[in-house]
Order: C-alpha cells, then sequence, then structure tokens
C-alpha cells in the first residue's frame, strides 16, 4: 500500500520558469536598484553585489480584502493576565491588535520593500544591458570565444577518422603476441612444406610416401589446420585494441584585450579626484573583463615625466612635480608597440586628469594621438575631473582646462575618442554608459 | 538485562540516519497503528524524497508539484529563497497532497525522527482529514487533481506559446486578484474531469470564430426609452436581466468567464483554470485548524504508541517532544511572536480536550456535552467531528471551557464609536459562550472575507457592470487594494465597472467606486 518514490534525482530548479517572469515582471524596479547600488556601493564589491531591494508596490498581488481596522467587530486573543470583563485597553497605535486577518497595512501602501538576491550574472546582465562598446563589430566575430582542438589522450571510443594507428597497433600485437596468434609467414612456411611432402608423394611410382614422410605430413598438417584455426578464432584486430585520438575544445584566448589606465598624479589631483578616476577605471575593467577571456591592465602615471607603474603605485603612491601629459601618451605608445601588437589585441585607453597640462604640450599630445594611438585603438576614452566647486567655476565662465582645448577638436572627428567630465561619484555612470552607449548617435556627441 | 536487549532488538532505529529499508519498517508500524488501533480511513499513501531546494519549488507554487508558471510563484520563490538561506525561516518538514494516492513530500535532511513524525502527521492524519471530511468530498477530487493540474499546466504553457507572455500575464494576474470571489459557496459544482474539460477546450476551439456572445445578439431593441416606461415595466425589465444573467451572482470568475464580452476562448479557459484551482483549496481555507488538529492528533497518538510497544527509543521520543512543542505552541497577545491563533496549537488542544472528554469528564464537561461526556469512544467521536464539522461550526459545537481557561482565551470589542477598546468577555461562566461565538465568527470564511457580487449589467446602455460589496458592521474594503483589483475585472470586462458599497442593514449605498477602460476615457 506504500510507494517510496525517491525525487531527489528530479531535476531541480523547477520553479526557474517562476524566477524569470519575475525578474521580467519587476525589471524596471530591478534596473533601478541595481543602478542605484551601483552609484552608492564601492565598485569594488559589484562583481559579487549581489543583494538588492526594490519596492514592493508593483509586485503586489491585490484582492478584495476587508481593512485591518475600523468598523465594528470583535476578536478573541489568548493569554489573558489581568483582564476582567468590562475592562477598557487604550486602542493600539500600531494597528496590529492581532484582529484575525490583519491583512495589509492602514494606510493602504500594503507590502514593504521586497528584499531578494539576484545571482551574480543577473547582476552583471542587468549593469550591461544595452551598453556595448564601439567598433565591436569590428572584431565580433574574433571576439566571441573561438575554440581550438587541442589534444586530449586517447579513448576507446571515436570516429574512424580519428583512429590512433600506432596505439591500435601496439595494443594489438602485443594481444596477437600473448594469444600466440600464428604469423602469415608461419603458416605459408607450413603450407610449403606440406606441399613439397604432396610433391615428392606423386613423384613416387606408388604415390606413397615413407612412413616417417607420411607421419611428417601428418604432423604438419594438424599444425597447418590448428594455425589456421587460430588465426580465424583471434582477429588480427580486435575491437579492444582500437585506440582513438581524443581533442579538447578549449577556448582560445585571441580574445583578448589590453586596457591602458593613464593619470595625471601631480599635487594638483587630489585623493578625492583619484578616487573617482578608479572608479571609472574599475569600472571599464570590469566590463572588458566581461567581453574578454583575457583582459590586462597597463598603468601609466605622469607628472612631467611618465612611467608605467603597479596598480597600488598607481592609485595611492605621491608624486609631485609639473604636468606633461605627452610623456604618458609616449610612454603607452612604447609599450604598445613593444607587448601589444594590434593583431593579436584589442585596446583600449582611459585617460583621467584634472586638465592641466604644459602650456606647449597641447599640440604634440593631439599629434601623438591622432597619429599613432587612435589608429590603433578600439576606444580611448578622456575623463576630467574637476571639483564640484571648480565645475561651477567652469559652467559660468564657460572654462576650458588646457588638455580638454587640445583634445575636443580631436574628439569632434574621431568617434573613437570621447571625452567627459566628471565631478561626483554619482556623475561615474551615466558618463559611463554615455560613451559606451549602443548608439553613439543618440547619445549626443 | 535480558529485557533490554530484547527492547533493543524491537527498536525500528537507533541512529538519526534513515535509509529506505528503515523508512518501509517505520511506515509499516504506523500503519499497523493507524488502521488497526486508530481505524483511520485513507488513501493509499505514496511518499516522496525530495531536497530542500525542491521543497522549495514546490512551496513556492502553493504546495502543488505541478502548478503552472507565473511571475506570483517567483516572487515566492526569491523570497522564501533569501529567508530560508539567511537562516529566518525554516522550511516545512513536508507538504501532503489532496489526492489519491495520497502524496506526502519529505525532505531528505529530516531526521528518522522527523520523518516517522511526518509520515503519522501528513500520510495518515491529513490523509484521513481529506479523504472523510464533508468538504473535501463535496468539493474536490482527489482522483482527478493531479491530471487537472498537468492540463492546466500544459494549456497555459500553450497559451504562452501562442498569445505571448504579456497576453497570458495579464489575464493570469486578473484572475489571481479574484481567486477569493472565485468560488461558489452553496451549490455543489461539478468535479473537475479531465476528459470532459479536455473535450470541451476543444469544442471551445471548434467555435472559436462564432464565439461572439449571445448575450450581445439577444439584446431587446431599444425602444421608447425609460422615461417612457411606467414604473413597473422598469422593473421587470431589471428582473428579467438579472434572472438572464443569473444575477445576482458571488462567483465574480464564473461571471466574467461566461459573460465578459471581449474575451477570447482561451482567456475564458484561463478564468475556469484558476477557478477551479480556487474551489479546489476552498475547503482547505475552511477547514485549516481541524485539518492540522487532526494531524497532530494522529501523530501525537501514533509515535505515544510508538513509545508504548518499545518500538522507538527514549532518545527518538524526547526529540518528537521537542518538535511537537515547538508545532503547536501559541504565543500570548503581549508576545512579539503572537500573529492571530496558531491552527496546530488550537486545534491539537481541541482534539485532546475531546478524547479527555470522552475519557475523563468532568462534572462541566457532563453539563456542556451531554452527548460525549464519558462515552469512551474518543476515536470515534472525533472522527465523526472531523467527517461532519469546519473549522467555525466545530469551534461552536466543541470548544470547551478548560480550553478557553488554558488557553486564557478574552474577547475584545473594538467598536469604531468608541475611543477604546473593551474586553467583552473572558474565560469565566459569564463569558464562555460569548467567547466560544466570536472565535467561531474569526475562523468562519464568509465573514473573513468580504461579501462581494456582480449584481447588475447596463446592457443597455454602455455596457456597465455593477459589483456590490454588502458592508457589514461597517468594516471596509481595503481601498488601494480594491481599486487595483477593480482595475482587473475592468480589464476582464473591457468596459466600464463600478463598484457599490452597501449596507447590510439599511441597504443604503455607502460609497461608490468605479473603473474607466483606457479607451473609453474621455468619450
Amino acid at each position: 500500500m506504500l510507494y517510496i518514490v525517491d525525487r531527489r534525482k528530479n531535476p531541480t530548479g523547477k520553479s526557474l520558469g517562476n524566477r524569470q517572469r519575475f525578474m521580467r515582471r519587476a525589471k524596471a524596479q530591478i534596473k533601478k536598484a541595481v543602478e542605484s547600488t551601483i552609484r552608492s556601493r564601492g565598485i569594488t564589491d559589484i562583481s559579487s553585489g549581489d543583494q538588492i531591494t526594490i519596492p514592493g508596490k508593483t509586485l503586489k498581488e491585490p484582492g478584495f480584502h476587508h481593512m485591518g481596522r475600523g468598523g465594528n467587530r470583535n476578536y478573541v486573543l489568548p493569554g489573558n493576565k489581568k483582564f476582567v470583563q468590562g475592562d477598557r485597553i487604550a486602542r493600539p497605535q500600531g494597528g496590529d491588535s492581532g484582529s484575525g486577518g490583519s491583512q495589509a497595512s492602514p494606510d493602504g501602501e500594503g507590502e514593504d520593500e521586497f528584499q531578494f538576491t539576484l545571482t551574480r550574472d543577473e547582476f552583471l546582465d542587468i549593469f550591461f544591458e544595452d551598453l556595448e562598446l564601439p567598433d565591436l563589430l569590428k572584431k565580433s566575430l574574433k571576439q566571441t570565444t573561438a575554440f581550438r582542438n587541442a589534444r586530449a589522450g586517447f579513448s576507446v571510443e571515436g570516429t574512424p577518422s580519428n583512429l590512433s594507428l600506432v596505439r591500435t597497433m601496439r595494443n594489438s600485437l602485443a594481444r596477437r603476441i600473448g594469444l600466440r596468434r600464428p604469423k602469415t609467414a608461419e603458416v605459408r612456411e607450413l603450407e610449403e612444406k606440406i606441399s613439397a611432402l604432396q610433391a615428392k608423394a606423386e613423384k613416387r611410382p606408388n604415390g606413397k610416401l615413407t612412413k616417417t614422410d607420411e607421419d611428417t605430413l601428418h604432423t604438419l598438417l594438424a599444425d597447418l589446420e590448428e594455425a589456421k584455426r587460430r588465426m580465424k578464432a583471434i582477429p588480427f584486430i580486435d575491437p579492444i585494441d582500437t585506440r582513438f585520438n581524443q581533442f579538447q575544445q578549449i577556448p582560445d584566448p585571441n580574445t583578448q584585450a589590453v586596457m591602458f589606465c593613464l593619470m595625471d598624479v601631480s599635487g594638483s589631483m587630489s585623493e578625492q579626484m583619484k578616487e573617482l578616476a578608479k572608479r571609472f577605471f574599475m569600472l571599464l575593467h570590469l566590463f572588458l573583463h566581461r567581453k574578454y577571456e583575457h583582459v590586462e591592465v597597463v598603468f601609466i602615471r605622469h607628472t612631467s615625466r611618465a612611467a608605467e607603474v603597479d596598480e597600488e603605485t598607481f592609485f595611492y603612491s605621491r608624486e609631485t612635480g609639473g604636468t606633461i601629459v605627452s610623456t604618458a601618451l609616449e610612454e603607452m605608445k612604447k609599450v604598445l608597440v613593444d607587448r601589444y601588437p594590434t593583431d593579436q589585441w584589442n585596446i583600449y585607453a582611459a585617460q583621467a586628469s584634472d586638465g592641466d597640462n604644459y602650456s606647449n604640450d597641447g599640440a604634440k599630445c593631439t599629434a601623438l594621438l591622432a597619429q599613432d594611438l587612435l589608429p590603433k585603438c578600439q576606444y580611448y576614452a578622456y575623463i576630467e575631473i574637476t571639483d564640484e566647486r571648480e565645475a561651477e567655476i567652469f559652467a559660468a565662465a564657460e572654462g576650458e582646462t588646457a588638455l580638454w582645448k587640445s583634445y575636443a577638436p580631436l574628439a569632434r572627428d574621431n568617434p573613437r575618442f570621447a571625452l567627459k567630465r566628471v565631478t561626483k561619484a554619482a556623475d561615474i555612470f551615466p558618463v559611463f554608459r554615455e560613451l559606451f552607449a549602443k548608439n553613439r548617435a543618440e547619445a549626443g556627441r | 538485562m535480558s529485557s533490554k536487549t530484547k527492547s533493543a532488538d524491537k527498536l525500528l532505529f537507533t541512529s538519526a540516519d534513515w535509509d529506505f529499508e528503515t523508512l518501509k519498517a517505520t511506515y509499516d508500524a504506523i500503519e499497523d497503528i493507524a488502521l488497526n488501533e486508530l481505524k483511520l480511513d485513507v488513501y493509499p499513501n505514496q511518499v516522496e524524497v525530495i531536497t530542500s531546494e525542491q521543497m522549495l519549488d514546490a512551496y513556492s507554487s502553493i504546495g502543488m508539484p505541478l502548478m503552472y508558471h507565473h511571475w506570483s510563484f517567483g516572487k515566492r520563490f526569491v523570497r522564501d529563497d533569501v529567508m530560508y538561506r539567511k537562516g529566518y525561516q525554516g522550511l516545512a518538514y513536508e507538504i501532503v497532497i489532496n489526492s489519491n494516492p495520497c502524496i506526502s513530500y519529505v525532505m531528505e535532511e529530516n531526521t528518522i525522527v522527523m520523518q516517522a513524525l511526518v509520515i503519522a502527521h501528513a500520510a495518515f492524519g491529513h490523509n484521513h482529514f481529506f479523504k472523510n471530511n464533508y468538504l473535501f468530498k463535496q468539493w474536490t477530487d482527489a482522483d482527478g487533481i493531479l491530471d487537472y493540474l498537468q492540463f492546466a499546466k500544459s494549456y497555459i504553457a500553450k497559451c504562452e506559446d501562442r498569445y505571448g507572455f504579456d497576453a497570458v500575464e495579464r489575464i493570469l494576474d486578473a484572475a489571481h486578484a479574484l481567486m477569493d470571489q472565485g468560488v461558489n459557496r452553496y451549490s455543489r459544482p461539478e468535479k473537475p474531469n479531465l476528459a470532459a474539460e479536455l473535450k470541451r477546450e476543444r469544442e471551445r476551439a471548434k467555435y472559436e470564430d462564432e464565439t461572439y456572445n449571445d448575450l450581445w445578439r439577444t439584446l431587446p431593441q431599444p425602444d421608447q426609452g425609460d422615461q417612457d416606461m411606467d414604473e413597473l415595466k422598469r422593473k421587470m425589465r431589471v428582473e428579467e436581466r438579472r434572472a438572464q444573467f443569473g444575477l445576482p451572482e458571488e462567483n465574480l470568475l464564473y461571471f466574467l468567464e461566461k459573460n465578459a464580452p471581449t474575451l477570447q476562448a482561451w482567456e475564458r479557459e484561463i478564468l475556469r483554470i484558476v477557478r477551479n484551482i480556487g474551489q479546489y483549496f476552498y475547503p482547505q481555507k475552511q477547514t485549516k485548524m481541524m485539518n492540522e488538529g487532526c494531524a497532530c492528533y494522529v501523530h501525537y497518538a501514533i509515535m505515544n504508541s510508538l513509545y508504548d510497544k518499545g518500538l522507538i527509543s527514549e532518545g527518538a521520543m524526547m526529540e518528537f517532544i521537542d518538535y511537537h512543542s515547538r508545532v503547536v505552541f501559541q504565543a500570548e497577545y503581549d508576545d512579539q511572536r503572537y500573529s492571530g491563533f496558531n491552527p496546530y496549537a488550537l486545534g491539537f488542544a481541541m482534539m485532546q480536550d475531546i478524547h479527555r472528554i470522552c475519557v475523563d469528564p468532568t462534572e462541566e464537561d457532563h453539563k456542556w456535552f451531554p452527548d460525549i461526556a464519558g462515552n469512551n469512544e474518543p476515536v470515534e467521536t472525533l472522527k465523526e467531528a472531523w467527517a461532519h464539522y469546519r473549522d467555525e461550526s466545530f469551534i461552536l459545537q466543541f470548544l470547551s471551557p478548560k480550553v478557553m481557561r488554558d488557553m486564557r482565551m478574552f474577547m475584545i470589542d473594538d467598536l469604531s464609536s468608541s475611543p477604546h477598546l473593551e474586553v467583552a468577555a473572558i474565560h469565566d461562566d459569564n463569558g464562555y459562550r460569548k467567547v466560544r461565538r466570536s472565535l467561531a465568527r474569526m475562523h468562519d470564511i464568509s465573514v473573513r472575507e468580504p461579501d462581494m457580487q456582480v449584481v447588475d449589467v447596463d446592457i443597455r446602455g454602455n455596457r456597465q457592470l455593477y459589483i456590490q460589496h454588502t458592508e457589514h458592521e461597517g468594516i471596509r474594503l481595503e481601498k488601494s487594494e480594491a481599486e487595483m483589483t477593480l482595475g482587473y475585472i475592468g480589464q476582464l470586462w473591457g468596459y466600464g465597472v463600478t463598484l457599490q458599497a452597501v449596507d447590510y442593514e439599511s441597504g443604503e449605498i455607502l460609497h461608490e467606486m468605479n473603473y474607466t477602460p483606457d479607451d473609453l476615457v474621455g468619450n
């Protein structure tokens, strides 16, 4: 009468369809929540960032229900301690006096915020939705992960074209020796001996062999029969001998990108400005990392001299001196030539600066960019970080920094070059989006 | 010494872990007690072992293994998932389905004691209740439900393929909002029957072109106009119209399925599916407390019997008592954990109390329950009660002064005219009956859920649909929710809808709410 069924092996994730429908439903809210998460949280949390909170209102499932209070009603509660009939109690303020149903809060807004966990992929998908790098088409075929076959040992199964002859024959030989399968030459030798004896008999007048020859012939015939039987029983190549070459699909790391981070670290850049720059770089890195199998980052900092440094130094060590931007561009050019040939690498560059530059350096920068760097880059983004206070001044005076002045004409002609101003953390994301907006024509500039 | 080894030999299990053999042996021992001592009458059992993740899955689809897809189940899933992973909330130890065979889900990480408890509770307690209670017998079809759910699931999936997620979601959202109003309360519905459903569905599809609703074709030609008609004639017309639509109709979903002028055939079918599922759960809503009380009584009796026979060890018994006392815990009203009466606690207390009244009655019991006090047939008495009552009537009939005293129940009057709450009655001689009546009302679904009816359709005019909420004791509808729900009705109906709140006593219209579809705004 009892059936016990073990369902544990059944496919899990039965409610995946429900989850997807839920995500579809709450998409607008989820996106908003994700964006505010990105804005307020440290960038380092982003790739693991998971829990989000969305307002419960649009996810509400309404119905006809009684209000939690009002009207004339009576109800029973457990746990009386001191009341007797006729006692008066002040009406509780919360409205949760346990009035039987208590289905919704009195103000009618109902459910609170709704909190749940996004998987990393869901989170990033939303984060990157309708973000697309420019000129992606150019190498889009390469960028989708390419696979290459690599040898991965031998297997006992496979297609005939992958048969490994050496392995198979080695096994076959070992087996034949082990089972003492006669060689073809041995059989032939026996046959020759037999026919020699038979010829000998025909030459004799009575057509018969001598007694000894007769015995030999019998033995030979028996041997031949045995040899043939063994040959038949023990195949030359048995299915157990066969070995096939096995191949594995491994992703080919030709989908690689290098990202150059250039930053002015002279005294005029405050810690806060560097922090902003850092966020921008990290966002870019995260994005590239999602698009490419392999992303390398090169950090170049400059004052009046430029040097390639590690990340720690890049962001946190102090340096004093003037500001000559072209030194950084020179350094980038050098690294490019040395290590990152354009046919193997997708090159991206992001430059952050407060806009200061040595007054005679502008033309040199423009030339370097236009002739040497931009043709090799997929994208070159320049973000100018300004103090909020300064920003106001600039806005009023239409003031432009030295670097901006020299870069601006370049950006007009070159779609791969973009420049933006950033003043506070909340600006980063919109700027980032605009820079890499799917359709740059729509995005302005 | 010898007796000790002997008893150890009899034990069904000695460690906390379970395997299929011990599970089977335990089940057999429990079955023996359930059928031969308690003489329960049950559907055949099917016990399914699942993982916690699968439990979470089943959980979010209102406990059904084969539910169609809808975002609201996903919402429940992501919420339960968070709660469970953070440890705010445990998972149910079991889920049981009112079907034939009766399917109980148990989680693999349960200990063997828990599995025994779950089998006793669900596979025999709930199972007996499902098979014998009059509401379940009358309203649900245990043989057909799984097939029907399978049909519903594939039908809705097909609709999604054909008409798109959005169109199906729109209908399902609206239907879910009206699920509580999709129940026939007084007439006996046909049991859903898969073959008949499929046939009807085919016929529907076949006649799809002709599903232009009869309703509008049979309209009387507009004549001179209302002014010229005398009062009597107008009244007769209203009566005629109401008879034509079978008004008033309390089953809003049924009304819309049959009469909404603009719905497609498949949309009607989806309304029907939601309605049938709502109907299936209707008895469960009305018997929650009894059902759990019955299951708790059964598991308690069975586990004790297992222990008395020496089939489970003292340690296992202690573990059981720990689980059991957690399940039947009732927080007091001023406790932070209080969230209404715990149906397990109240149910179990009442069942145990009836048992006590039958076996060991006091003077008071003889006065209150002359029929059953001291009849010495506790299980038979309980089985009678399980078969013929629902929560509300069961409380009215069987809640004894002792239970009221034990739980220290008191009754509050909450009148809108008074600035205070007043203690109307407590657990004393003056109060027992009042408390009991009030508690019964709290378990009465027709009091808990608003009284909604379709009352009229303006077929000669703008096809306005009139829905009436009968307000009892000035208890109003939750306004914002009512507005949204009204919007859903409007979507299904396709024309304007008016919701009128009518006072039960005086019959006067208290307030009104209107919905006008977007495409009609401005006309």
